[in-house]
């Protein structure tokens, strides 16, 4: 065994390799450190010191969604970056993309994660749900084939549940940005003139 | 008695100079035999599943003489067909126990020691006394722990925590059995992208176009189970879970025109199943055991470093060095040492970090012992963490700490060690 030990030790001494914490930590805080800023993102620790946990908030600037505030719990497991993060959208929302529990329909969080993919990735996929929302692949299917048929009920219809009305039996979650100044005076009464 | 025989074998063989061995040596730079290494060898067999019970009859035939088996399953009635250590009265007791009072009973010279236990929840002094670790074990997470664990035990503790794992794993017709040299050769984490993850099915296919009985199976699991027990979480070895699943997702499967969901389909889904081969065990086992006995005695080279064995298309196995990934998370992390006065404030620290040549970093964020330092981003980290820029490094770490720095121009992380001038 020593014998094993000293052929490669002169390699090793010039190497000198030391990780500490676990290694999915590591990967954790060097995407965090390195996350692009954005002036409509957020992005809030429940507790600072646990980074495993945290919410990103996300207001849309234009489109559909536009004016509203969009929260998604993000989990980060152990075995990260092997395993996708877990993200739920923790409101009721009106979205071809995303079901009224909150599961959200993103192809890199679930069949196309890749460990060279990042919390990064999964940020920009999150926004360009509400940018862009995609009917073809509808998880709300209603909500997608309204789309489709009716641009302008549909979008009647998101703005309309992003003010907390409730819709076919579901109570949308009032997802306004009160202090997006566009907003000031925005009820469900007058939910269509936004 | 076999296991005399069997050892007759081997004191012939450990005395005899192998053909092939290039420095074959009676007595080591230690002034030991091969035999003495042998009796004096301590194992660690981590799992005591399909693999472990294979690995620790291979280890108790060949001459080892103690070994430590740790694994924190107990033993359920479809472990049977391969685990051959166990029979149908020791459901539901400790694994790691059952099977080292089977090997005691059959190989009475064998010291062997069980752990119930968590591999986390062993000390390093545990670790540090082995002469080197067999894994066979099912889980990703549980070999990263290991190995991060054993690649760091060499760096704070040199020859002495030098500790190297045979890993072995199979999965269905297919196995591989590996050598890590923990900081010599290419560690777990260097291969980890080889590891394809657990089978998924886009959320959308689940909720609305399912075509198969696993799409229907999802549906119940992931989407359906959440929604009606918003507070039980769903446990795979439950029967009472699985039928409730069976059921939704029968149901379910009935207007797409779907069959064959059945309740091993079920479970094999739920807890991502696939069917372990008792031959392929033995196989990835036996080369396994081989290693760990050519490591101990050096009575023969030792791979370099990967085996693979495929059984599914005829049988082929194939051997290569596996190189170490430069980017690895546990071995490529870059070191350093900044020798800085105690009073210096932790501004300056990563001011050092940019403009030193040896570093040359753009914007680092800084963590001690999980601890956050300073965070570059997001913005709520950076605010928090802000205050500590003017603190003194003595008020925030002790002389000698190690810092996980990581920046853009890094692969991973820099660890850097501050001494206080």
């Amino acid at each position: 065994m020593l014998k094993i030990w000293n052929q490669k030790k002169s390699e090793v001494e010039a190497q000198r390799l030391k990780p500490k914490g676990s290694p999915s930590r590591i990967r954790l805080q060097k995407d965090l450190g390195e996350l692009v800023p954005s002036a409509d993102t957020d992005i809030q620790f429940p507790n600072p010191a646990d980074q495993t946990t945290f919410t990103v908030v996300y207001r849309p600037p234009t489109g559909f969604y536009a004016g509203g505030e969009f929260r998604f719990t993000f989990e980060v497991s152990e075995n990260f970056p092997h395993e996708p993060p877990k993200v739920l959208c923790t409101q009721t929302i009106y979205h071809p993309n995303i079901d009224t529990e909150g599961h959200v329909c993103l192809n890199v969080l679930r069949e196309d994660w890749k460990p060279v993919l990042n919390i990064q990735s999964v940020i920009f996929g999150l926004q360009m749900l509400f940018l862009e929302p995609n009917p073809e692949d509808p998880l709300n299917k209603d909500a997608a084939k309204l789309m489709i048929d009716d641009r302008q009920r549909f979008g009647r219809m998101v703005a309309e549940t992003m003010c907390g009305l409730s819709r076919n039996n579901v109570a949308y979650t009032n997802v306004l940005d009160m202090k997006n100044p566009a907003n000031k005076g925005r009820t469900h009464r007058n939910a269509h003139y936004y | 008695m076999p296991s005399k025989v069997c050892h007759r074998g081997i004191q012939r063989f450990l005395q005899l100079k192998a053909p092939h061995v290039e420095n074959f040596e009676l007595v080591n730079d230690e002034g030991k035999t091969p035999q003495q290494l042998l009796n004096e060898a301590k194992v660690l067999v981590i799992g005591a599943g399909g693999l472990g019970c294979e690995i620790l009859k291979n280890l108790a035939m060949s001459g080892f003489k103690d070994i430590h088996v740790i694994d924190m399953d107990t033993i359920d009635i479809s472990n049977l067909n391969r685990q051959f250590l166990f029979r149908k009265a020791d459901v539901g007791k400790p694994k790691a126990e059952v099977a080292a009072e089977f090997i005691r009973r059959r190989s009475p010279d064998v010291n062997i020691t069980a752990h119930f236990k968590r591999i986390q929840e062993m000390s390093e002094e545990f670790y540090l006394g082995f002469t080197l670790i067999v894994c066979g074990l099912d889980s990703i997470e549980a070999r990263r722990w290991i190995n991060a664990f054993v690649c760091g035990l060499v760096e704070t503790h040199g020859f002495e925590g030098f500790k190297p794992i045979v890993d072995g794993g199979t999965e269905g017709f297919k196995g591989n059995a590996r050598l890590i040299l923990p900081t010599h050769s290419a560690c777990f984490e260097c291969g980890l992208s080889m590891f394809s993850p657990k089978t998924t099915y886009p959320i959308c296919t689940i909720a609305n176009t399912p075509r198969l009985p696993e799409h229907c199976i999802e549906w119940a699991s992931v989407l359906e189970w959440p929604r009606v027990f918003p507070d039980k979480k769903l446990d795979g070895d439950n029967p009472d879970h699985i039928n409730w699943l069976v059921e939704q997702a029968t149901q379910r499967a009935a207007p797409f025109n779907i069959t064959g969901i059945t309740y091993s389909l079920t479970q094999g889904v739920v807890k991502n199943i696939i069917p372990a081969i008792a031959s392929t065990n033995a196989i990835i086992a036996a080369a396994c055991t081989n290693e760990a006995f050519k490591i101990v005695t050096s009575s023969n080279p030792f791979l370099d470093n990967y085996l693979f064995y495929s059984g599914d298309e005829g049988i082929h196995s194939y051997t290569f060095p596996y190189e170490k990934d430069p980017n690895c998370l546990v071995c490529g992390n870059r070191q350093g040492a900044v020798t800085m006065s105690g009073d210096a404030t932790l501004e300056e620290l990563i001011d050092e970090l940019k403009t030193n040549l040896a570093f040359q970093l753009k914007a680092p964020t800084l963590t001690v012992d999980s601890t956050n330092l300073y965070f570059q981003n997001p913005k709520e980290l950076e605010e928090l963490t802000r205050p500590n820029l003017e603190k003194k490094l003595s008020d925030l770490f002790s002389s000698e700490s190690t810092l996980t720095v990581t920046d853009t121009t890094l692969p991973t992380s820099l660890q850097v060690t501050v001494t206080f001038s």
